[in-house]
């Protein structure tokens, strides 16, 4: 393909596959179908459906220990469900597919999981250098992403010890979003970053998910951020859904005492009112 | 990934270059770990060389079981041994004539010949003032004072004519404690020990001014030096048997005794004693040589054979030891079920006894020499690299490990992406205390005739000769340092800078 070209066109020739990459993998369809998860005695999960609404952002909430982690852990195959199946596209997930899956999920965790001995660069480039994409396709996709994520050159060239905790999540943001997957699973992704910090990359965060049009599950157990993210929430307790819907049904129709209670908790200062 | 390779292609290469010297055409010559032993096996050798046949002598190998395992084995085919050890030790009868442990010997394809003149019959010794002291003339005078701390050569200790019979026969109430015979001595004059088991040819008895105990009931057998040899060695050899065989008679009480004394008080060396012994065939020359300058003795013509040797002992079994250990320590990481049987399997090896594990060894391998060191070493090796690496890679966080899965790199890939580059800092620190301890630990070979500066300790050891020792400690201690900083430079290399 390259090959009969005129040398000009490499730009056009990578933007056009490009997106077809991206349009190849629109209907990654994500479904969970009864799955329920055990760890010893204790019930993580009862068997609980969920279909994440495709291009939209949903927002799993919920007091520790509810089980959203599970969930998220779940999606992406970390653990196995121990009834249930977990089903991309309609087919279940097995050993076998798992890994081609996982290719086009993007994952974020807390503290970004960053491999101490590989520097930004690397670990943004890591997965890409596994499947052996072409060098000049990676070096394309790096511009785009650093200017996307708004991190430097300079910042790349650092080792994750070198990085603040804002710069480590824009760097696992960038490794997650490397192959331009259409779901991003996201735990907690901004749990551990100081307030300002906080709110300038939940600004920037949602802007990304909008413009990108992808898939998002984010877990939080800040009711804040989820009304800032979600246009769906599930609210989770003791292992199970409690309500899904906007914030305005949680507010207006909450299904049991519970919502009311969880969704009033944060206790509101009136001086700090915006 | 490539030093791995290398360090395989190196192992290879240097096991075949250590082995490969067995010779059916050369004679091999044995001695064991004391003076006497060593310029025996010396004078043997230059008697057989001067027959024109090729020979070699395997010096100061451990005790007499080690000896004997390396002469069924073929290991070596003849070395001088005392009829009474023979008798008791080997063939556990009471039997001391040539005849019957002929006799006894044969079924092994082994004999006994050429009686050389002279008995080094065991005895108890004890300081002349002390003895006086205390009125002691015999073995049986000693049951009267249950006070005197006895401290016995290990050997004599677990001999079957040694110490237990000894006790029983003259019914002696007192416990004593094993120490090295080279260091007894010492420990006499020093006053911490009393009473030693002696050779009744030590040259030490005379400057240290000991009585010799005698014994009235005759317990000790007779101890005539002869040469235990391979029934095959007079065929094999013709000429060399001959020669040998005219050493009958030669080495009296009185030649020998002073070649002890060479050796241990004026620090001459075995092969120059030996040379002098054959040249004036039969009498040993009285003139007294200056003990040799310190810096001779270290960087002596020996020096680089034994550097060479020490270098092959520690770089093959450890780069072995890297090839095996590392995957064991990746296997037991990723198994549970593997872990604990693997780790304490590991642990078990490190606490065999390094002597008892060569013993071991040999009549497994049916060799003594390099084979044996070079698999005691690997498996004492092998405990860091493995529980190193077990660590390195089980102490990784579980959002590293799980976040190199949730990308979705296959395993294979993951360890060796991930995995092995966050553990290198562990598995190299494992390499590095392998490589330290093992130069000094090599040393041990030397007990089976493997060489290395090992050689230097132990016959130091044997002479009670310090420089020598330190002719010896002194460069191993240099080449663990060296070893240190080569693996410190070699960190900065592996480590990825981002987990230093």
């Amino acid at each position: 393909m390259k090959g009969v070209a005129p040398p000009g066109a490499d730009f056009a020739v990578i933007v056009l596959l490009f997106t077809l990459h991206s349009s190849l993998f629109t209907n990654l369809m994500l479904s969970l179908d009864n799955v329920s998860k055990s760890f010893g005695a204790k019930q993580a999960l009862a068997p609980t459906s969920l279909a994440p609404q495709p291009d939209k952002t949903t927002v799993l909430i919920g007091p520790s220990g509810c089980g959203k982690s599970t969930l998220l852990r779940l999606m992406i195959g970390l653990i196995t469900p121990d009834t249930g199946t977990v089903k991309f596209d309609g087919a279940p997930l097995t050993t076998d597919n798992i890994d081609a899956i996982r290719h086009r999920i993007g994952y974020v965790i807390q503290d970004g999981g960053l491999f101490p001995h590989l520097n930004a660069l690397g670990n943004v480039t890591l997965l890409a250098r596994y499947l052996r994409k072409p060098s000049d396709w990676i070096e394309q996709r790096i511009a785009e992403l650093a200017t996307l994520v708004r991190i430097s050159q300079d910042t790349l060239a650092r080792f994750p010890s070198g990085l603040s905790g804002g710069e480590r999540q824009r760097v696992a943001l960038m490794r997650a979003l490397m192959l331009d997957p259409k779901l991003l699973l996201l735990d907690e992704p901004l749990a551990a970053l100081d307030p300002i910090i906080r709110r300038g990359l939940q600004t920037e965060l949602k802007e990304i998910f909008a413009r990108l049009r992808k898939t998002v599950v984010l877990v939080t157990h800040d009711l804040h951020e989820a009304a800032w993210f979600a246009e769906e929430i599930v609210l989770m307790r003791d292992g199970r859904i409690v309500q899904r819907g906007t914030l305005d049904d949680l507010l207006s129709r909450p299904a049991e005492p519970f919502v009311s209670e969880f969704v009033h908790a944060q206790r509101a200062d009136p001086r700090l009112a915006a | 990934m490539s030093m791995k390779r290398i360090a395989c292609l190196a192992a290879v290469g240097l096991l075949c270059s250590g082995v490969a010297t067995a010779d059916q055409n050369e004679l091999i010559i044995g001695s064991k770990r004391f003076t006497e032993s060593y310029i025996l096996g010396e004078i043997l050798l230059a008697t057989a060389r001067s027959s024109g046949v090729q020979a070699q002598h395997k010096q100061g190998l451990g005790n007499t079981g080690i000896l004997f395992e390396a002469l069924k084995s073929g290991s070596i085919d003849l070395y001088p041994d005392y009829t009474g050890t023979i008798g008791r030790e080997l063939l556990k009868s009471d039997a001391s004539d040539l005849e019957s442990l002929n006799r006894g010997l044969a079924p092994l394809g082994l004999g006994v010949a050429v009686p050389l003149g002279f008995e080094n019959t065991y005895a108890l010794a004890i300081p002349e003032a002390k003895a006086q002291q205390l009125n002691l003339r015999t073995i049986g005078d000693l049951a009267k004072h249950p006070g005197l701390r006895f401290g016995l050569s290990h050997e004599f200790l677990n001999r079957s004519d040694g110490w237990p019979g000894l006790q029983r026969t003259y019914a002696l109430p007192q416990s004593p404690s094993g120490l090295d015979h080279g260091l007894a001595y010492e420990a006499l004059a020093g006053g911490q020990i009393d009473v030693m088991d002696i050779y009744s040819t030590d040259a030490k008895i005379e400057k240290y001014k000991l009585r010799v105990l005698q014994d009235d009931k005759h317990y000790f057998p007779e101890y005539a030096a002869v040469l235990v040899y391979r029934l095959d060695v007079p065929k094999r050899f013709p000429q060399a048997w001959a020669a040998l065989t005219k050493l009958q008679g030669k080495i009296t009480p009185s030649a020998m005794v002073p070649m002890n004394a060479q050796a241990e008080l004026d620090g001459k060396g075995f092969p120059e004693i030996a040379a002098a012994f054959v040249a004036q065939a039969g009498s040993a020359p009285a003139t007294k040589s200056a003990p040799a300058n310190f810096w001779s003795r270290l960087f002596g013509a020996d020096f680089w054979r034994l550097t060479w040797q020490h270098l092959l002992l520690v770089f093959a079994s450890l780069a072995a030891a890297i090839a095996i250990g590392v995957p064991l320590g990746v296997w037991a990481a990723r198994s549970p079920h593997a872990a604990q049987p693997v780790l304490a399997a590991v642990g078990l090896i490190q606490t065999i006894p390094s002597l008892a594990l060569l013993a071991f060894l040999i009549p497994l391998l049916g060799a003594i020499g390099i084979w044996p060191a070079l698999v005691a070493l690997f498996l004492y090796a092998l405990l860091p690299i493995v529980r190193n690496t077990h660590s390195g890679i089980v102490d990784i966080a579980p959002n590293l490990r799980e976040s190199a899965q949730a990308l979705g790199i296959a395993p294979g890939a993951r360890l060796r992406l991930v995995e092995l580059p966050l553990a290198a800092r562990s598995i190299l620190g494992g390499i590095k205390t392998s490589a330290v301890i093992y130069v000094g630990t090599a040393t041990i070979a030397a007990f089976i005739g493997a060489g290395g500066y090992g050689e230097r300790i132990v016959t130091g050891l044997a002479l009670n000769d310090n420089q020598m020792l330190l002719a010896g400690a002194i460069p191993a201690a240099g080449l663990a340092l060296l070893v240190h900083w080569s693996f410190e430079l070699l960190d900065r290399r592996l480590i990825p800078a981002g987990v230093r």
